[in-house]
């Protein structure tokens, strides 16, 4: 039953972030974004982390993608030009990512044999108890230095809607 | 049937949504839609990440694709805003149309 599950989510995130790469018009590559992150939400409640999975749908699924869908409205851009990019881009580009996934792939067949299995529910580590209790004990300056970043990221936000510059 | 996934399975998923969004950075020309690939390779990365988490049965996997989130939401509230300033004096969004400091 788990190799169902898995390959249908898998199947359905590569699809989605095949047409998130393919489609023209930047609403429908957001909706197959967020495809990819729903489907993903799943992977990771079969790795056993229930809180990853929570946060994925609601911060990614939900607010980030929510104002990325809410920027691509307010901008009302519409279909994407057709330009030349660069040449080498274009010659070199898909092979060399072919490339990139092949080794990669290779890599991790040779490192993690097929006998390393995933079975639910072996690891149930990822509940926002475990999660909070490392976030506030092993990792709290990280924690406490990315709340200043968030900081940043909102002053720097509201500065650049302010912003008239020419 | 086997009841189990291989865990190079999860793995070499990650690897083709990274590569998925490398390749539409690579070849899309809105900028919107660049975001939105690196958006999609973070959230391949944070695959990883969870994956070997549940490998070596520790939660510090778990608390790096938390920390990849937090500054992927701080990223997506900067770079919209960047987009929207780009909209408001170039009334485009072609990366192509943006190449002012490459001339």
């Amino acid at each position: 039953m788990e190799p169902v599950i898995f390959l249908v989510f898998a199947v359905f995130a590569v699809v989605c972030g095949i047409l998130v790469v393919t489609q023209t018009h930047p609403i429908s590559s957001a909706l197959s974004l967020i495809g990819v992150m729903g489907s993903l939400a799943v992977i990771y409640l079969m790795l056993g982390a229930q809180f990853i999975a929570a946060a994925q749908v609601i911060v990614y699924a939900g607010s980030i993608m929510v104002l990325f869908i809410f920027v691509i409205m307010l901008l009302n851009e519409g279909q994407e030009r057709k330009t030349r990019g660069s040449r080498i881009a274009r010659l070199l580009g898909a092979p060399l990512l072919m490339a990139l996934l092949g080794i990669v792939s290779y890599v991790i067949y040779r490192a993690f044999p097929p006998a390393l299995n995933v079975q639910f529910g072996r690891f149930t580590g990822g509940t926002a108890e475990a999660l909070g209790k490392a976030l506030f004990t092993t990792y709290l300056w990280p924690f406490e230095i990315t709340s200043v970043l968030v900081l940043i990221a909102i002053v720097g936000a509201v500065v650049l809607g302010y912003k008239e510059l020419d | 049937m086997q009841q189990t996934v291989p865990l190079a399975w999860y793995l070499i998923l990650g690897a083709v949504l990274f590569v998925l969004g490398v390749a539409g950075f690579l070849f899309r020309r809105n900028i919107i839609t660049m975001f939105m690939s690196i958006e999609l390779m973070l959230n391949a990365v944070n695959l990883s990440f969870v994956a070997f988490s549940y490998h070596l049965r520790r939660i510090d996997g778990q608390v790096l694709a938390f920390f990849v989130m937090v500054v992927a939401a701080a990223e997506a509230a900067v770079g919209l805003a960047i987009i929207l300033t780009v909209f408001k004096n170039r009334a485009t969004l072609q990366v192509d149309d943006v190449s002012s400091m490459k001339d």
